[in-house]
């Protein structure tokens, strides 16, 4: 054990690797046969993953169906992919499902509406994760896309047909609870972590504290079957809110309580002699937090906001249980189908990829913002 | 709290002399007052609002509010239970009491194996072996990456893949894999085997006391009596004999393929396996990281100078390194303890019958929805608070005592 932990540190390695010498043999006998334990964890690590991917490559590649024939009802034919179960993969499943997985019950002629709202959140991701946007202007820009994307999905305008929310499924529902979730929890979050910070107002900030604590004490699952069971109940006879509207709500709430302890890690961060100058420059509290505390401490956590965002984007998927039709649920609702129902590893493959490419993205920018935040930092 | 936000005229006020509140928008104690009592009163009209509301809807539907549905006959049927239940005579409160049972058994395996895994991995990332190292950043990454309900799903289809009873899997005739769950062989469990587990407890509260004076030893007179033959008679001597004396009885129950399914042995339902492995794999990437950053943080002088002082690798890691790397650790650590038990409430969409699953089943049954749910809420809060306090105690224990 101790082998693989003593002089972990990259600056260490590097300077064994200049030592050895350069070129490839070289690199090798230094990371790869550095010792005899390290080179008995090589070789059978080396033989173990030869094998898997030699497998999954003649599952996945060689052996795989692509397409399947279909019978005169228009009802796919996949016997020949019953035959290669186990052999090779049947991608035919997805190829047949992939505008129901990705764009649910919506209408099929209406499709590239969805579609374009999935680009139009891409975009407004691309847009929020470059550093020139980050300024007052970007609120403009949220609330103009997410305008745009209620009004693409809902349409009845301009020529444009309306479908209701029932209609609505795949990748722009899980997209729309995690993005609104986001846009609608963090000003909530924003005021619900000054009131927990707050020394002059002891009631607001027993208020804040409970909500923290309660939310973040209990599954996510929970507060969603609050928002199915209970929230009817909550309201006045006779008016009843959409299922969407009540788990978006209920994200949202959820969230804040997470955001909020991020966003207050930021104000503690922040040095006392800021607020201390800002009182000193006789600012009141509000301009004092809209102008000096907050541009500070948001910037100080936007690394871990994001890491909570992909927390987020992921845990949209538990809306499977209390019966919305998002990314996953169509996944099950694309397998229920009597030729398809036996093919759920292809299927979960092809969603795991998407929530991958989605999350591996965020997460990948939130490390290289992290080091340039750092670097910058500790200069 | 600290007072980095404190108005100074507060705190100049808090050090002159009491003085009257005056009622005016210039006093900010008054300001302060006035503010509470509007946001608390929003607060309150909103909950008298709601509460209002739900009132009138459930005289309504007829729905009686209270717990007095606890004691009705449940009529659940409950796949695994540890305590005996039977549907047609026990009550909605047992079925939620072994809901309880169901998660907190799942909680405490998962939290154990991932700690092992977790570990494991993140040791394997800071490895001087390149493979090693991409290899489980590979894992953490792919892991942490898709939603944890998509890989249970994926885990639990992949068993239900297994084959059936006649065909299954096996390990040597004594562990089968079917698509039934796992078959384990199980202890024929003796009186000989409760005093010998009786011998062991006293044997490990005997080692607690053998070290505390080893300790006290060393710190009188420099010299450290050896431990381990002490531990190891009280440990492991101790229970063998115990066991020895009462005949040292000894057999296995095996299990056996009888019909479509095996008797005898231990079960691991899918579900239970599914989730358990859901929850373990996913969990220790979330550990592994933690566990790196902390080995991380440790400064490298603190490996140099353990290795100048003589100290053999082993013991560096142990008496220099890990103690200091568990205070950045525990805290991040509790956090994962309590999401891996609150992760555990997805059981619900594989059909492992946890208390999130046995609760809906009941307010679906008796239409008790507030109820139901707060009692969901409860038991989380509750087992929450515990985690919190049992890790905040061992965090206390193991902190950086200052002057």
């Amino acid at each position: 054990m101790s082998e693989t932990t003593a002089e972990h540190l990259p600056t260490e390695a590097r300077a064994q690797q200049k030592a050895a010498g350069p070129g490839p043999w070289a690199w090798a006998r230094a990371n790869l046969f550095g010792s005899w334990w390290s080179t008995a964890v090589t070789l059978a690590l080396g033989y173990i993953i030869l094998r898997v991917l030699v497998s999954v490559f003649e599952w996945g590649i060689v052996n795989a169906i692509w397409s399947v024939p279909y019978g005169p009802t228009g009802i796919a034919n996949t016997a020949i992919c019953q035959n290669a179960k186990g052999v090779g993969a049947c991608w035919a499943v997805l190829a047949d499902k992939y505008r129901l997985i990705l764009f649910g019950r919506y209408p099929y002629e209406e499709q590239w509406r969805p579609a374009i709202v999935v680009l139009l959140f891409i975009g407004l991701y691309v847009v929020s994760a470059i550093r020139r946007f980050w300024r007052k202007e970007l609120v403009l820009i949220w609330i103009g896309t997410l305008t745009a994307v209620g009004a693409l999905m809902w349409g009845g305008f301009a020529g444009l047909p309306l479908v209701t929310e029932d209609y609505w499924g795949g990748l722009p529902i899980t997209l729309i609870l995690a993005t609104f979730g986001l846009a609608f929890s963090f000003p909530l979050a924003v005021l619900v972590a000054l009131g927990r910070r707050s020394t002059q107002l002891p009631a607001v900030k027993i208020l804040c504290v409970v909500y923290v604590e309660l939310i973040r004490g209990v599954p996510l699952i929970s507060v969603l079957f609050m928002a199915s069971v209970m929230f009817p109940l909550f309201l006045p006879p006779g008016l009843n809110i959409d299922k969407l509207l009540r788990a978006q709500v209920a994200i949202i709430l959820f969230a804040a309580a997470y955001l909020a302890e991020v966003v207050r890690g930021g104000l503690q961060a922040l040095p006392k002699g800021q607020a201390e100058a800002a009182d000193a420059l006789g600012l009141s509290y509000w301009k004092k937090t809209a102008f000096i505390i907050l541009p500070q401490a948001l910037r100080l956590v936007i690394p871990p906001l994001v890491n909570t965002f992909i927390g987020f984007f992921k845990d949209t998927s538990l809306v499977l249980i209390i019966g919305l039709f998002d990314l996953l649920t169509m996944g099950k609702v694309a397998l229920s189908d009597p030729p398809w129902q036996s093919f759920s590893t292809e299927v979960y493959l092809g969603l795991a990829a998407i929530y991958i490419a989605f999350c591996f993205a965020m997460s990948t920018y939130s490390r290289s913002l992290e080091r340039d935040l750092n670097r910058s930092r500790g200069r | 709290m600290s007072q980095a936000t404190a108005d100074p005229r507060l705190i100049a006020a808090r050090h002159a002399p009491k003085r009257r509140m005056r009622l005016s928008w210039s006093d900010p104690v008054f300001r302060a007052i006035v503010w509470q009592m509007v946001i608390v009163g929003i607060v309150a009209a909103i909950a008298w609002y709601l509460i209002s509301n739900t009132t009138e809807n459930l005289a309504a539907r007829h729905i009686a509010t209270g717990f007095a549905f606890l004691d009705r006959v449940a009529g659940i049927p409950i796949g695994e239970s540890m305590i005996p239940y039977n549907p047609a005579v026990n009550t909605y409160g047992r079925a939620l009491l072994i809901g309880v049972l169901n998660t907190l058994q799942v909680a405490v395996v998962g939290i154990v194996l991932a700690t092992i895994l977790g570990t494991l991995i993140g040791i394997g990332r800071l490895s001087k072996n390149w493979l090693l190292s991409r290899l489980t950043a590979f894992y953490v990454e792919v892991l942490r990456d898709i939603p944890l309900l998509l890989q249970l799903l994926f885990w639990y289809t992949i068993l239900q893949g297994l084959p059936a009873p006649r065909q299954a899997l096996h390990i040597g005739n004594a562990f089968f894999l079917t698509n039934r769950g796992m078959r384990v062989p199980l202890l024929d469990w003796q009186p000989a085997h409760s005093w010998a587990l009786l011998a062991f407890a006293i044997g490990a509260i005997g080692t607690g006391f053998w070290r505390r004076h080893a300790t006290r030893q060393q710190e009188a007179t420099g010299r450290c009596p050896a431990t381990w033959p002490v531990a190891m008679g009280l440990l492991v001597g101790l229970p063998v004999v115990v066991w020895a004396v009462l005949g040292a009885p000894f057999t296995l129950v095996l299990p056996v393929l009888k019909g479509f399914n095996f008797q005898g042995g231990g079960t691991v339902s899918p579900e239970y396996f599914a989730l358990l492995v859901g929850l373990v794999t996913y969990t220790a990437s979330y550990i592994a990281e933690i566990v790196r950053s902390g080995i991380q943080a440790i400064p490298k002088g603190q490996w140099e100078a353990a290795e100048a002082l003589g100290l053999r690798p082993g013991a560096v890691l142990r008496q220099i390194i890990l103690p200091q790397a568990l205070r950045v650790i525990i805290p991040p650590m509790t956090s994962q303890y309590l999401n891996l038990t609150k992760n555990s409430s997805l059981a619900i969409a594989i059909g492992f019958q946890d208390v999130v699953s046995i609760a809906n089943t009941t307010l679906n049954q008796t239409g008790q929805a507030i109820e139901g749910i707060a009692y969901i809420m409860a038991v989380y809060l509750m087992i929450s608070l515990s985690i919190s306090l049992f890790m905040n105690w061992y965090n206390a224990r193991i902190a950086l005592v200052e002057r």
